[in-house]
């Protein structure tokens, strides 16, 4: 194989120390030769030696971390890291992928002068072509967040295409987004360039080492068992790429890294008449699916199939990695596309068709962190094919989660603990990894949804809701309802529906919020994460208060609304907690926090037998009763008054409602509307849900969905963890200061962190922005993601956004920085700051204006409020 | 209807005259059609050769006088066919007729008056009627075209050339109970694609429900299609009562004597066209009833032998379809439906599937092929019968020990039987069966339409000792293995077509879904990009036309009229040869009728290791 051989000279023309054993034993060709034995302890154990084994352990070295111990089952670089295109790309749609392959590009650009390992850098630039208008707003909206992060881009028009490289057949596009920065690197050497300079910085690397499985005591990694002997370890990190999923599996205590392989082809030729440029750019060709790169004056062109052919789903079985078979007839149709872009290259020569598996995971994002199950267990895994991309950067964050305790950036897109152990079966990841590699290349609006694996977990009224209308959605394998269409309505097809405009359930989704405004609508929001706490004595309560910034010593029956904090004051998670009684608590957390939360729980909740946790997110369904007719009613269901006198907001109670006793009933709807949530155990699901469709009725109620729930709380100036907040948001940043009890008595984790910004102020700050020169109809609709201006200058981006019903307006929330003009250093944001500003948001390239408000439109709604409250003591009167 | 005049008007006789000589083949050519069938051309020569019997340029089997009393059934069949005639442009039609006609009359020489009557006689009436009212402007025709810059060609579309495909086509899957096929049989696809108007094959399929076992049947018709229709419905029930143990019969018979409902034998599985004759169910259920009363009193006590069973049905069938005709009927419509069936004639090839017993019953040259699945993923295919016609020597050495000396001349001439028919078994055919003395008294004493029938009243030459024909079956017993992947019946439709050896990969393909086209590898060869387009695009058409069949047997049927001489369908052939008007279609093709069963080689495994 060329590129090996090409490489293995480099390799040895570097000369590494740690080769000479390796070079020893290759050059007598025998295995009696000993290789240098494995040390029986080390800080770090790191199984895999492709690009983001390397990189972490080059990051692991440079942090400080020396005692490290790499081991490779082959060779270093020999998997899926030799047979990669090498082609470093920043076109990211992701900000932490953007901001890792930039990363990236950074770290190799200076790699071989660092370490004199010949690494291939050519800075060639990337053309990223767009047949239809739809693709070139996509790439306008890449192109908007590339250049707010400081990578030069910009959009040309397809003669521009056609003057940057010379084969490219134009007559079929509309644009092109052009990334001058991007880059061409052997990864093979990349890699071992990393190696080399992590082992100067004394990481032990051993080839020819498979671990068998990994240690665990107590939820601790101890060590490592290889067929070469054991290391006791701390720290073990599984890059094992491909074979991550079967590695995390094999020990006791198994660790589940979803991701799967699929079979990729890429083609090689031998050099055109006139060899190509070596900085002619990469060509991206998304809508025919392929990429096309210079490769010795030839080219190389792989793509993203529509129908990928998944491998090694039964585990590892004989067909070795380099035994791959090439399939034309597979490739067929990337070889049209191809012709169809460069028809000059009819006449051009092949090489080789290459097949070289990739990795994939269910969301198409990389799999990094800890194991929630095992401490010390790490992970980096599933580069969805763009492991020289984003190893670089990805190495670098894992390395700092390691030493520091968190990487700089917030990584939870990208967080192991997403995932729990119901993505772990291999049908699915099968399925799903089908859906996820032409994904690549599809086009990306929107609101998308997966189409594969789903129906996992259901509500007990699924079919219920179903049979009326209902639209799916899924989050972290829950059905959800996105609306429901209503009878004798048919909205687009699934691909027709794909739009960057307003979408075809605008009306829909208008109604139901108006039905939550004005009368009394139905959620399912039985996806939700729900933990009980509890204990023999005061242990409950102590241990929430120490981790909750909230103060939780409130009545029985009374529902407090708090962060759970890391040290740095940052949302872990956010979520409301029901006193139940003296002694146990009711919690209830977004539906992704089910492994995080737990996790988190179980490594800072004191080992006490006395103290007990469970997670009940399966014992109940949760319905949101949302609207100012929701009292009416649940009190005609339950005959008790639950108007606000009795059961004012944020309280709980367990009550009755129909025939079914023991629901849990919370004046909360998480939307900032009145109503209720009802957790009603399963049993009762049905029972309670037909008791309120029918009472209900004459209050005109109706089913809704998440989509309404999200126009209501977004307008309402309501923030969600993994939307809004995440680790590196504080309270005082998004205006929660009163859900902090600073003087509740006693320490919590964040404490010092948010007293330091009570007194220094805030860097950032969470602000509602009404889009005003919008058109909803003529215009592009915000995402999320959008850089925001202020004064003609980036302040930060938006983390959500929807329209408002209510104010007729998009509204968008986001965060605002103050940099420096100058010298461009983050400055404290004042209300000042915030309010003394002409804000902008750039969508796709255009900018609108928008009006910012640190607090919602409070005097709008309550007036609403009150004139309800009229009619609903006026009907009570009746 | 009556018998269009004999009128074919000088002017068309003189264009006819004036065209230069061309070969046949080459005149394919010029049109873009497929050579004809070589048996095709073989009956035009041969046909001529002999002024009494012009016979239609089919395939037939047997040869017919031109003035038949045929003439009405086909015209009533017209409506059928004609749905292809708007299909194509009105020029090509009068141009394929006017050359095919031109063509005959060269190769025959003498005949072209004869001939092209015989071709046209369709031609006053309905369509055609309209290409023949400009009778002088031949020429105006050709340099109309000679000026058109670019000729226009005319092609069925894929979807149309589907639906002609798909019209018969028909599934059956044996049910599961409790999620197991416990049946050796899986299921079965059927297909017939008409040649003729209307199409003399006939097909059937049905359960025994008193006993175990499928009965699967072919039936290719000659003479009209009056005998294999009979035979199609009845020959199943002959079957299922021969194989019926003696307290079933008596049950059967007692019912039937008081009047109460009947035992159901058969579970039919038939295509909405495979209609049965209500007029004459009465008359074959007595025929029927006979039989089994007679298998009553000569119980033997011993177990039904399946072979034994086959074979005397055969012959029943056969007896009493002679019978009917010979005692005739009150009724006239049925009087004369049991001579046309008894005039007519039927090949059969029949398979009885029960567990791992597969018994196929022969008597034509119908064929059934198993198809094999070597351990090396390869398919091989086993004849399960023997053709029973002039190319089976053994066949020949049997009709000839049948008869005196004296007649070894005459008995097979020109690879037929008495010089006329192919088959040298079949159902029916009483000319080849009855003395003359019988045949002279029922047609004499016979209706009208008969008399009319130059056919039945003409006596096979150099007939001296009948019968000459037989409607015996050989049966072949074959014990499934789990290797015997499926079983093919066709009529010779299919096999004149295709070898053996390309059915058993081209089915087997299907059904297994695996294509064995080699892997493309470019190894150290230099191949451009795009000849490797070419290349796989080229493969990719192969494999689609894979997959617009849900039908093994529409898809056998698909490569069997499509094929070109690489082995693969080619869209042009396929669409020329499906828009054939009826009276070409036949030169070009017969009609092709196929059933596919598939085994369930699991349960076939699970026999043979005494699990069941």
């Amino acid at each position: 194989m060329f590129l090996r051989l090409l490489a293995d000279v480099r390799w040895r023309g570097a000369d590494p120390k740690w080769r000479s054993a390796a070079r020893c034993r290759s050059a007598s060709g025998t295995a009696e030769t000993q290789p240098v034995p494995l040390p029986a302890e080390a800080r770090v154990v790191i199984c895999g030696g492709g690009i983001t084994g390397t990189s972490v352990a080059y990051h692991l070295a440079k942090l400080g971390w020396k005692d490290v111990v790499l081991l490779e089952q082959g060779r270093l670089a020999a998997g899926t890291t030799r047979f990669c295109a090498g082609i470093v790309s920043t076109a990211r749609p992701v900000s932490i992928e953007l901001k890792m392959a930039d990363y990236s590009n950074k770290l190799y650009q200076q790699l071989e002068q660092e370490t004199g390992v010949q690494t291939g850098y050519v800075k060639t630039g990337s053309v990223s072509l767009a047949q239809t208008q739809d693709r070139l707003i996509s790439l306008k909206r890449i192109a908007s967040s590339l250049n707010v992060s400081g990578i030069p881009c910009e959009i040309i028009s397809p003669k521009q295409v056609a003057q940057l490289h010379p084969l490219i057949n134009i007559h079929d596009l509309v644009g092109a987004m052009y990334v001058p920065e991007d880059a061409l690197v052997l990864s093979a050497n990349v890699s071992l360039a990393l190696a080399t300079a992590a082992s100067r910085n004394g990481v032990q690397i051993h080839e020819r080492t498979s671990v068998s499985h990994v240690s665990v005591q107590k939820g601790r990694v101890t060590g490592v068992e290889t067929d070469r002997g054991h290391i006791k370890c701390q720290y073990f990190v599984n890059c094992a790429g491909q074979w991550a999923y079967e590695l995390g599996h094999s020990g006791e205590e198994p660790v589940n890294i979803p991701l799967h392989a699929c079979e990729h082809f890429y083609l090689l030729t031998h050099p055109l008449k006139d060899p190509l440029a070596n900085n002619v750019p990469t060509v991206v060709d998304p809508d025919g699916r392929i990429y096309i790169r210079n490769w010795q004056g030839g080219i190389l062109s792989g793509g993203f199939e529509k129908n990928p052919k998944p491998l090694f789903t039964e585990g590892r079985n004989q067909l070795e990695i380099h035994n791959l078979q090439e399939d034309w007839d597979h490739f067929e149709p990337l070889l049209s596309s191809l012709l169809r872009r460069m028809p000059n290259l009819e006449a051009l020569q092949i090489m080789q068709l290459v097949n070289c598996p990739e990795s994939f995971t269910p969301d198409m994002r990389c799999i990094m962190g800890e194991s929630p199950t095992v401490r010390g267990y790490f992970v980096l895994a599933g580069m969805n094919s763009a492991g020289i991309s984003y190893g670089g950067g990805a190495g670098k964050y894992l390395a700092e989660w390691m030493v520091n305790g968190y990487p700089s950036e917030n990584v939870w897109p990208l967080d192991l603990k997403r995932f729990g152990t119901l993505q772990s079966s291999r049908t699915f990841l099968r399925h799903r990894v089908m859906e996820v590699m032409p994904l690549i290349c599809d086009l990306k609006v929107p609101r998308w949804d997966f189409q594969t694996g789903r129906q996992l977990r259901t509500s007990p009224l699924y079919d219920r809701l179903d049979a009326q209308g209902a639209r799916w959605m899924e989050k972290h394998g829950f059905e959800r309802v996105k609306y429901f269409v209503p009878p004798g309505k048919d909205l687009l097809d699934l691909d027709q529906s794909k739009t960057f405009y307003k979408p075809d359930w605008f009306d829909i989704v208008g109604s139901e919020v108006k039905c939550c405004k004005e009368a009394v609508c139905v959620i399912d929001m039985s996806s939700f994460t729900k933990f009980e706490i509890s204990s023999t004595g005061d242990q409950a309560l102590q241990s929430l208060q120490y981790l909750f910034s909230n103060d939780l010593d409130v009545p029985v029956g009374h529902v407090v609304h708090t962060g759970m904090l890391n040290e740095n004051g940052g949302y872990e998670n956010d979520c409301s907690i029901a006193r139940l009684s003296k002694r146990s608590f009711f919690m209830i957390s977004p539906t992704d926090q089910q492994v995080h939360c737990w996790a988190w729980l179980k490594n800072h909740l004191p080992e006490d037998s006395n103290l007990t946790i469970e997670d009940v997110t399966w014992k109940y369904t949760a319905l949101n009763l949302i609207g100012p007719r929701a009292v009416d009613v649940l009190s005609e269901l339950s005959y008790a008054p639950m108007t606000p006198e009795h059961f004012p907001s944020f309280f709980c109670k367990e009550m009755s409602v129909g025939y079914a006793n023991g629901i849990r009933v919370m004046s909360i709807t998480h939307t900032g509307e009145p109503g209720f949530m009802l957790y009603i155990p399963i049993e009762y699901a049905l029972h309670v849900y037909n008791e309120v469709m029918n009472m209900g009725q004459k209050y005109g109620i109706r089913n809704a969905g998440y989509y309404a729930l999200r126009s209501l709380r977004i307008e309402k100036f309501f923030a969600f963890w993994g939307q809004d907040l995440d680790a590196f948001t504080t309270p005082m940043e998004c205006g929660r200061e009163f859900q902090v009890k600073l003087e509740k008595g006693m320490e919590f984790v964040g404490q010092e962190a948010l007293l330091e910004q009570k007194q220094n102020g805030v860097y950032k700050r969470f602000t509602m922005f009404i889009l005003e020169d919008h058109d909803t109809d003529m215009d592009l609709w915000p995402w999320w993601g959008e850089p925001i201006f202020r004064n003609g200058r980036y302040v930060g981006k938006t983390t959500s956004s929807a329209y408002s019903y209510t104010l007729e307006r998009h509204v968008c929330l986001g965060f605002v920085q103050h940099f420096d003009e100058k010298t461009g250093e983050e400055l404290v944001v004042t209300t000042d700051f915030i309010n003394q500003g002409e804000y902008e948001i750039d969508i796709a390239g255009q900018r609108f204006q928008a009006k910012a408000k640190l607090y919602p439109f409070s005097s709008l709604f309550a007036q609403r409020r009150r004139k309800d409250e009229v009619e609903l003591s006026g009907y009570q009167r009746e | 209807m009556c018998v269009p005049p004999f009128c074919a008007p000088p002017q068309r006789r003189s264009w006819l005259s004036v065209r230069p000589f061309v070969l046949s083949n080459e005149l394919s050519a010029l049109l873009l059609l497929p050579v004809p069938r070589a048996s095709a051309l073989w009956m035009l020569a041969a046909s001529c050769c002999d002024r009494r019997m012009c016979v239609c340029p089919g395939p037939r089997r047997i040869a017919i006088p031109i003035r038949s009393s045929r003439l009405p059934l086909l015209s009533d069949a017209m409506p059928a066919p004609t749905h292809l005639f708007p299909l194509i442009r009105n020029c090509e039609i009068s141009r394929i007729c006017s050359t095919m006609c031109y063509c005959h009359h060269k190769h025959l020489c003498c005949l072209s008056s004869h001939f092209a009557h015989g071709h046209f006689r369709y031609a006053p009436q309905k369509k055609f009627a309209a290409l023949y009212r400009p009778k002088e402007n031949f020429y105006q025709f050709i340099h109309a075209r000679d000026y058109a810059s670019t000729p226009q060609r005319f092609y069925l579309t894929p979807p149309q050339v589907n639906s002609i495909l798909k019209a018969n086509e028909y599934s059956f899957k044996v049910p599961e109970f409790d999620g197991k096929n416990v049946s050796s049989v899986l299921g079965f696809d059927s297909n017939q694609l008409p040649a003729n108007a209307p199409i003399e094959d006939r097909r059937s399929a049905a359960t025994c429900l008193q006993t175990r076992g499928m009965l699967l049947g072919v039936f290719d018709g000659h003479a009209g299609c009056a005998c294999a229709q009979a035979v199609s419905e009845r020959l199943f029930y002959y079957i299922a009562v021969s194989l019926l143990p003696h307290e079933t019969l008596l049950e059967i018979e007692n019912a039937v004597e008081s009047g109460r409902a009947l035992l159901p034998i058969l579970q039919w599985h038939k295509h909405p066209n495979d209609y049965f004759s209500k007029e004459a169910s009465k008359l074959y259920f007595n025929s029927l009833r006979t039989y089994w009363q007679e298998l009553i009193d000569l119980n033997s006590g011993e177990t039904t032998d399946v072979k034994e069973a086959l074979i005397n049905a055969f012959k029943r069938l056969d007896n009493d379809i002679s019978l009917e005709a010979q005692v005739g009927d009150p009724n006239s419509f049925l009087n004369y439906l049991v001579l046309r069936v008894a005039f007519s004639g039927a090949t059969a090839c029949v398979a009885h599937v029960d567990g791992v017993d597969l018994h196929v019953a022969n008597t034509g040259d119908s064929r059934a092929m198993l198809g094999v699945q070597e351990e090396d993923g390869s398919w091989s295919a086993v004849n399960l019968s023997y053709d029973h016609n002039a190319q089976n020597e053994r066949e020949v050495e049997r009709v000839k020990t049948e008869h005196p000396k004296s007649e070894e001349k005459s008995l097979v001439k020109q690879d037929r039987l008495l010089g006329l028919l192919m088959p040298f078994r079949a159902f029916g055919d009483v000319k080849f069966k009855w003395s003359i003395e019988l045949q002279k008294r029922v047609v004499e004493s016979g209706p009208d339409q008969l008399n009319d029938n130059e056919y039945t009243k003409f006596i096979p030459p150099n007939y001296h000792t009948p019968p000459y024909l037989t409607a015996e079956p050989e049966v072949i017993h074959h014990k499934l293995r789990p290797q015997d992947k499926f079983l093919v019946l066709a009529t010779d439709g299919l096999w004149e077509t295709m070898h053996r050896q390309d059915v058993a990969r081209i089915v087997g393909e299907y059904l297994t879904g695996v294509h064995h086209q080699q892997p493309i590898a470019v190894g150290g060869y230099k191949v451009t990009l795009g000849q490797m387009h070419g290349l796989l695009t080229e493969r990719r058409a192969k494999i689609s036309s894979v997959f617009e069949d849900q039908n093994a047997a529409t898809h056998l049927i698909r490569h069997a009229v499509g094929n070109n001489e690489f082995g693969t369908v080619d869209h042009e052939r396929l669409s020329k040869m499906l828009s054939l008007p009826e009276e070409l279609a036949r030169m070009y093709r017969d009609d092709i009728t196929i059933i596919v069963v598939q085994f369930n080689s699991h349960v076939i495994g699970a026999y043979q290791n005494g699990e069941l």
